[in-house]
Parts: structure tokens; C-alpha cells; sequence
């Protein structure tokens, strides 16, 4: 029975890359905040998107993940277009972790509901690995409001991996940890990726760039501006703005 | 002055007692208010919740239109159902007029709004909060609904006992669909009313000093409530 779910998601793995982006446009109230992005991106790693404030990053993951609806374009995940079809098979991690106001194992609890997996000892089990690998199992029945940031986050990480999504979207999830809890989720993403998790990372963070990703895609002006090998593109960056950047510039808008 | 004291002390002494027709009187409230209050938080809860969650073409327009009925003034809400269960009325042939049926309908429509209203304004902030976390969870709207329902329920039972409280202090509507008849329609604002009107200041008193009572545990239950749950953080 476990057996046979893991190779659905599996083949699910399969059918979703390569991600093709193309032309995809974001315009609210006539203001274009994503204008013609274009990638793409292959099945394996974990790639980066980084670049400077208001790139147009977070919008972009939320139109990868289907929270918000693009203006035009197109986002085909191995040539299927029907994000509604994929949504299952991927998760998020947002920067401020979004918990229920319930004990920390009904919030694990709840996402196994949703994801319909009614048999008692599956959803044990799948409890009990998401609690060891938030590290939370002395916190079980506390409230999941109540734990501190760090923990919050782990939480809301192993909450996201307990499914084993084919893609997991972080935005910048260790944006205010201390340096310990940073490396807990930074161990925790290498792990799920090492799992057959396809990981897309927002940071700013130059050295988790280096300790976790492949591939950069870095966006200026929701744009991308620069797609690379993680120690090319931070080494020599071919563009102005991606120089700017990595050499600790200030990249305004008007230097576009 | 001495009227007003001996008024008072026989109030306490009737309370002491626990007399007869002032029981009566208190139960009946109770059993009229908690009906109507029940039924009132099946609709009320659901409307605002469902208000909260999908965001649908026209949806100002009911947002409005709650508001509206929120402000409602009772005795007119009285007179609209008199008028509809009155012998001549649409509902005449079910005869429920100056009957506890008639004031429970009377007090659900003025109470539904007022439920569904601060329902629908609590969980839109939790809304706000949730929607994109269910939505990556893949969560569908309905399902949404009831999450924010059961995640709001230390601050929804507040929104029901304000509901429960306004029932309490109603008298308009009440008394013009119940008729305040003895033994069969007389609860403690209309009895109060009435028994003021005739100079019976210690029932009216007594009457008043439960009325009162009752609006503390209301609120010391409120605030009870809004403190366990910022304790537990489910605030
Ligand atoms: N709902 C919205 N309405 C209007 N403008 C928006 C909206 N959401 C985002 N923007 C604008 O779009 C631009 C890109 O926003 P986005 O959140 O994607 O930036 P980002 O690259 O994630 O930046 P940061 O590094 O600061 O998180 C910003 O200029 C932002 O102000
Ligand atoms: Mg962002």
C-alpha cells in the first residue's frame, strides 16, 4: 500500500519537468510587475531565485504555485499547463510561517486530512516522522502558535514535506533564524532534495545560495536577468545588475 | 423613597425565594433567547463564514445589507412579523402569534444579522491570514470555511454570547409578537415593562437585578474566554 503511493508520486516526479516558463506577465491595476519571464528548469537540485528587492521573486513563485493568476504567458510543468492538476504534488514554505491555531500535531494532523489519507496508521506514521524531523516531539500537544520563531518554521517545513511533494517552493524561509536554526532547515531542505524533491529557493543569502543550490536565477525588474551555475554566476556574473549584486553594490532601479 | 426601598427589599426577597411567577419568568427568557440564539448562530455562523471566504460578484451589496439589518429597529422588526402572523397575514393559518414560537422567529431575526456580521468581520482578518497556506495545501474553499470557523471558535463564542446578551436586553419586538401574556408569553423585559407601567416596582426590580446579573456572567464569560485563548495563543 505505502509502496504503491511513493510510485505514484514518483511518476508524478517524472511528469512534471522540465518546467517551462515562458513570457509569463503579472500585471496589477496596469502596473506590470512580472514582464515577459522566461526559464526553464530541470527535474533535479535545488535552484535559487535570487536578485534585489521587488524583482518580482515572491510573485513569482506564487504564479509557480498557482496562489495568484498570471496575465499571460505560459507555465508548463513537462508540457501540462493545467497547474490545478499539479497543485497536489507541490508545496510551500512562506517566509513568515502560516500555522493554525491548534496544537502542533493537529496542524500535521490537518494537512493529512486535506491531502485525504484517512488510514490511522499511515497518518501515524507520517506524524510521527514529520514531528522527528522537526525536531518538535516534545511539543506535540502544544500550541503551534506558542513556539518560537525557529521552531515555528521547522514546523511549518516538516508540515510541508510530510506528503513528499515533487516540488517544494521556499521563500526565503530562514529570513529571520539565528544561525543554528538556519542550518537545521538548511539540512532539512538538502535532505528532502536528496529524497527526489525538486527545490526552488528564494534567499538573499549569498553563502545558502552556495551551501544549497546548483543553479541561480537571478530577476531584476521582474525580469530574469541571469541563469547559471551557482559559483559562475556569483564568481562572474555576466550582467551589470548581477555584478552589483554579488559584489554587495546597491542594484537600483534605474540603473536597469 | 421608602416606596423605592420596600420596592427593593421585596425585589430581594422574591429573588431569595425564588417565587414562583419570577422563575417562570426568568425560565421562559432563557428557553426563548437560547432557541433563538441556536438558531441564529446555525445561519449566522454560516453566512459569515462563507462571506469570509468567497469573494463573489455582488458580495458588497450583502456586506451592506447586513450592516443594514444589523441597525434594525426592533419594534419594526416586530411589527413586520406581526403583520405576517396576524390572522389577515400570509403565515396567519399557523396561529403562532402571541405564542413563544412568535417571539423566538422575532428575536432570530434580529439577532442573525448581528451573528452573521461579526462572524463574517472576525474570520476575513483570519481569512486574510490563512488563504494562501490552504491554498498551497491544496484546501477548496468550503473546506476553508469550516477551518476558519473551527480555528475562530474561542472568538465565535464570544460573537454568540454579544448575540445572547443583545437577545437578553430586547424588548420591542417581543413584546409586540408576544403580547406579554401571563403564564404563557411574559419574559423579564417585557414584564418589566409592564409591571413598571402598573406600579409593581419590586417584580420590575427583581426582574431587573437578574437581568443585570445575567449580563455580568456574559461578559465575565466573554472576557474568560478572549483570555484563555490568548493564553493558548488561538486568538
Ligand atoms: N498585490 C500587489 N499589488 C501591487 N503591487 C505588488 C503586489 N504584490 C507585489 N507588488 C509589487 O511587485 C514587486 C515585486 O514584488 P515581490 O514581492 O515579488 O518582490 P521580491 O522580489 O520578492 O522582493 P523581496 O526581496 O523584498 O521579497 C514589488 O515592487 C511589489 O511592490
Ligand atoms: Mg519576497
Amino acid at each position: 500500500m505505502l509502496n504503491q503511493s511513493s510510485n505514484q508520486k514518483m511518476s508524478q516526479k517524472h511528469e512534471l519537468f522540465p518546467l517551462k516558463v515562458e513570457n509569463l506577465a503579472l500585471e496589477v491595476n496596469g502596473k506590470k510587475l512580472i514582464n515577459n519571464l522566461s526559464f526553464k528548469l530541470e527535474a533535479n537540485g535545488i535552484t535559487a531565485l535570487m536578485g534585489p528587492n521587488g524583482a518580482g521573486k515572491s510573485l513569482t513563485l506564487r504564479l509557480l504555485h498557482n496562489l495568484i493568476e498570471k496575465t499571460s504567458g505560459t507555465i508548463s510543468w513537462n508540457n501540462q499547463t493545467n497547474q490545478k492538476l499539479i497543485q497536489n504534488a507541490q508545496a510551500m514554505v512562506f517566509q513568515k510561517p502560516v500555522l493554525l491555531r491548534r496544537s502542533v500535531i493537529e496542524n500535521l494532523r490537518y494537512n493529512l486530512h486535506v491531502k485525504k489519507i484517512p488510514n490511522k496508521t499511515e497518518q501515524a506514521n507520517l506524524i510521527e516522522e514529520a514531528l522527528t524531523r522537526a525536531g518538535l516531539k516534545g511539543h506535540a500537544n502544544n500550541p503551534a502558535r506558542l513556539l518560537s520563531g525557529g521552531e515555528q518554521q521547522k514546523l511549518a517545513m516538516a508540515r510541508a514535506l510530510m506528503t513528499k511533494p515533487s516540488i517544494l517552493f521556499l521563500d526565503e524561509p530562514t529570513a529571520s533564524l539565528d544561525p543554528n536554526s538556519t542550518l537545521v532547515i538548511e539540512d532539512l531542505i538538502k535532505e528532502a532534495n536528496d529524497q527526489g524533491t525538486k527545490i526552488i529557493l528564494i534567499t538573499h543569502d549569498i553563502g545558502q545560495a552556495k551551501r544549497l543550490a546548483e543553479e541561480i536565477l537571478f530577476l531584476t525588474g521582474g525580469k530574469v536577468c541571469e541563469q547559471g551555475k551557482t559559483l559562475d554566476l556569483i564568481n562572474n556574473p555576466q550582467t551589470k545588475q548581477a555584478k552589483q549584486y554579488f559584489s554587495g553594490e546597491i542594484v537600483t532601479e534605474n540603473q536597469k | 423613597m421608602t416606596d423605592i426601598s420596600e420596592a427593593f427589599a421585596n425585589a430581594l426577597h422574591l429573588i431569595i425565594s425564588a417565587d414562583k411567577d419570577l422563575v417562570e419568568i426568568i425560565l421562559l427568557s432563557l428557553k426563548v433567547n437560547l432557541i433563538a440564539v441556536f438558531i441564529s448562530c446555525v445561519i449566522g455562523l454560516s453566512i459569515g463564514a462563507l462571506l469570509a471566504v468567497y469573494k463573489f460578484k455582488g458580495r458588497t451589496i450583502c456586506l451592506i445589507t447586513l450592516s443594514a439589518l444589523m441597525g434594525l429597529p426592533p419594534v419594526v422588526v416586530g411589527l413586520i412579523v406581526y403583520i405576517f402572523l396576524s390572522n389577515s397575514g400570509p403565515l396567519g393559518i399557523l396561529g403562532l402569534l402571541y405564542t413563544p414560537t412568535a417571539m423566538i422567529i422575532a428575536q432570530a431575526i434580529l439577532i442573525t444579522p448581528i451573528i452573521a456580521a461579526l462572524t463574517r468581520q472576525t474570520l476575513e482578518v483570519m481569512h486574510n491570514e490563512y488563504y494562501e497556506q490552504l491554498k498551497s495545501l491544496g484546501v477548496s474553499k468550503l473546506a476553508m470555511a469550516k477551518t476558519l470557523l473551527w480555528d475562530g471558535r474561542y472568538q465565535l463564542i464570544t460573537v454568540v454570547l454579544a448575540g445572547f446578551g443583545r437577545a437578553l436586553a430586547e424588548v420591542g419586538a417581543v413584546m409586540i409578537v408576544g403580547g406579554n401574556i401571563n403564564h404563557l408569553t411574559r419574559i423579564m423585559t417585557t414584564a418589566i415593562a409592564l409591571e413598571t407601567s402598573k406600579g409593581n416596582l419590586s417584580l420590575a426590580l427583581g426582574l431587573g437585578i437578574i437581568l443585570i446579573i445575567m449580563s455580568f456572567i456574559v461578559n465575565g464569560l466573554v472576557y474568560a474566554i478572549n483570555l484563555t485563548a490568548e493564553r493558548q495563543a488561538y486568538a
